[in-house]
């Protein structure tokens, strides 16, 4: 596991109004020297707002922007030592794929000889060295991807912003750009945020993850974290599949950090290694959230013997068959919906259950955690 | 699929015999007309003379030859394609800060401009010229106001109207909103991620737009300027009125032609002329601009 510890970008108290709307809500943060950041977030939750305020196309109504320590909140964009990817590319139409790539570097008056080495040398990292008379719209999307690429690496800028770059690409291509734009991140050691929508996308690209939602920071850590120990009932619900089930406190064991749950009114188990010390964090009585991934449940046909494990007979509802795997809606006994992701390994079928028989779920109460928002 | 493409023929034949009787007859008339021999008094003699069990045909290459040898209509036809020119270029560089300006201005306040763009036409051509000849007149306050500076600093006063800075100043007022609307169409199809991007990867605001906008406005600037000069070139009305004797263009020699002198075949020899004219320095533009790359990505 890299460590970053180098403060590169340093966002303080960034807020944004647009006609009454709070897009951006003071928000602070700090991007690492070569890290791969994503601002990860539904439409409007104000995450290529604060990219474009980066990037030099909006001013922050209050709040400070910093670069390797230096003031950047009002320099024009052209004025910054970073670049963005955009969401439509845009490629210069009129020019062939070679003076796209050649155009920050003529903007920046370089030498001839040392412009042309260098445009050819991207050119054969992204490997278009054969397109470089091309214009753009004689390009496939993947191509045109990968010039706007070329041109926003071409004189080594320190960060690079990409706005949903992958997502007009359609789904295979968008993996195999998921490898190379890794490799690429790696390689150039360019710091990257990444902003996008999709949660797969956020977790297996990046290093660290910002969800926003209402223009806030929701929770900021790295993919593993985010997804499976999210912090508010929104992160969870974003980052993918989960079950969400009522749950109250019924006691809280402050020596042994502990807290005591009954979950859908009929469950009930112990959450351990909770900061419960926190005052008035979690109180008796207290109604939440018990969270927890669909495949961090299993089924089986007989009552399941582990102490480890958690176990409770429901009723299969129904079941979506997903290829590698299949999502099973079971009912507890008391009517509460539970989602578990069944791995398909097994060669001889694919349906477990039938649907309308009886079957017991398990799974152990400490793959999940209790959320209060 | 047979009836299909029958209706598709009677579709597609309405515009088609719109072009053959509007477009392609009259030409052809005018072609026919500016090889027969003018009548002494109007018009020009029968086309096929049958005359004592033989056939005649009248036709000549006079009208040609004696525009050849006429400095007098070579002097009108350099003036217009002078007079348009200046009018082109004083169109493009009034109009296409103002439809710039549009294209960025806030939804309402574009709409108010263009709507202002196009009042003018709600009222007739002639009336607006009228109007400007009263602007221009002597009398006008206007004039009376640049003599007096001129007096001043110890000038001779002049005179606006019957100059060719009035049909000028006309040409550009009459011709200016075919110039903005055709880039302003152009302006408004382009991507802000274009401009975005240009400024992101180093290029200041002048860089930006001499760079990014301008290429990319070519077809919009290409088809203003064909809209202003070649209707131009033709215009008598502005000359006659405002210009008078001193800027006469090669429009009011052709009008002359036909309802004055009453020499058809002369005055249809002299708009062949000048179309061709017209075609070829369309022609050359239109190579240069090939040649230049600006209409290579016109389709992407």
């Amino acid at each position: 596991m890299k460590v970053f510890s180098m403060a590169m970008l340093d966002i303080q108290n960034v807020s944004k109004t647009y006609e009454d709307n709070l897009i951006v809500n003071n928000i602070s943060l700090t991007i690492n020297a070569g890290e791969f950041f994503t601002l990860l977030g539904p439409s409007g939750c104000g995450k290529t707002t604060l990219l474009r305020m980066i990037a030099g196309f909006v001013t922050p109504d209050s709040g400070k922007i910093l670069l390797d320590g230096k003031d950047i909140t009002h320099l024009a964009p052209e004025k910054r030592p970073l670049h963005t990817i955009f969401q439509s590319y845009a490629l210069f139409p009129h020019m062939t794929v070679y003076d796209n790539i050649a155009f920050p570097l003529k903007m920046a008056k370089w030498e001839k000889v040392k412009l042309n080495e260098q445009v050819l040398e991207l050119l054969e990292d992204v490997r278009l060295t054969k397109y470089m008379s091309r214009y753009p719209h004689e390009l496939s999307g993947g191509q045109r991807q990968r010039v706007a690429i070329a041109r926003s690496l071409v004189d080594r800028p320190k960060l690079l912003l990409l706005d949903e770059p992958l997502s007009a690409l359609d789904a295979r291509l968008r993996e195999h750009m998921h490898v190379e734009l890794v490799k690429l991140q790696e390689e150039t050691e360019t710091t990257f945020i990444y902003v996008t929508h999709d949660q797969g996308e956020a977790l297996a690209l990046s290093n660290r993850i910002a969800v926003l939602n209402h223009g806030k920071i929701e929770q900021l850590d790295k993919p593993q974290m985010v997804y499976t120990r999210p912090d508010t009932h929104f992160v969870a619900d974003f980052l993918g599949k989960c079950n969400l089930l009522r749950a109250e406190i019924l006691g809280i064991d402050y020596e042994g950090k502990y807290l005591k749950l009954r979950v859908a009114d009929s469950l009930e188990f112990d959450l351990f290694d909770l900061d419960v010390d926190t005052p008035n964090m979690y109180f008796v009585g207290q109604i939440g959230w018990y969270f927890i991934r669909p495949e961090k449940i299993s089924a089986k046909k007989t009552d399941i013997d582990d102490e480890d494990l958690f176990s409770a007979r429901v009723f299969v509802k129904g079941y979506y068959y997903y290829g590698g795997e299949t999502l099973y809606e079971f009912l507890l006994e008391n009517g509460t919906k539970i989602q578990a992701m069944l791995s398909n390994t097994k060669t001889e079928q694919s349906k477990f259950y039938t649907e309308e028989s009886l079957v017991y779920v398990a799974f152990d109460p400490q793959a999940g955690n209790f959320l209060i928002k | 699929m047979q009836q299909q493409s029958l209706e598709k023929k009677i579709l597609s034949s309405v515009p088609t015999i719109y072009l053959l009787g509007l477009f392609l007859l009259p030409i052809i008339i005018m072609i026919i007309m500016s090889f027969r021999i003018p009548d002494e008094y109007a018009g020009a003699l029968p086309l096929i003379n049958v005359s004592n069990k033989s056939i005649h045909i009248n036709t000549s290459l006079d009208s040609f030859k004696f525009i050849l040898n006429s400095p007098f209509i070579w002097t009108l036809c350099l003036r217009s394609l002078k007079y348009s020119i200046i009018t082109t270029v004083l169109c493009l560089i009034l109009g296409y800060p103002l439809a710039l300006l549009i294209v960025r201005s806030s939804k309402k306040i574009r709409d108010l401009l263009l709507l202002l763009v196009i009042v003018p036409f709600w009222s007739c051509f002639l009336i607006r010229i009228y109007a400007w000849m009263i602007i221009l007149s002597p009398q006008s306050v206007i004039s009376y106001y640049i003599n007096h500076i001129l007096k001043i600093f110890g000038f001779m006063p002049v005179n606006l109207l019957y100059s060719s800075f009035a049909v000028i100043l006309c040409l550009v007022y009459i011709n200016l909103p075919f110039m903005i609307l055709p880039v302003y169409a152009n302006l408004e199809k382009h991507d802000n991620a274009m401009i975005e991007a240009s400024r992101d990867l180093g290029a200041n605001a002048i860089q930006s737009f001499l760079q990014i906008t301008i290429p990319l406005s070519m077809p919009g600037i290409l088809a203003g300027s064909a809209l202003v000069f070649i209707p131009s070139i033709g215009m008598f009305v502005v000359s006659e009125l405002v210009g008078n004797n001193c800027a006469l263009m090669i429009g009011n020699l052709i009008k002359q032609q036909f309802l004055q002198t009453m020499n058809w075949p002369l005055g249809s020899a002299i708009a062949i002329t000048m179309t061709l004219v017209v075609l070829s320095v369309s022609g050359f533009v239109a190579l240069l601009a090939k040649k230049y790359g600006g209409l290579k990505y016109a389709n992407a």
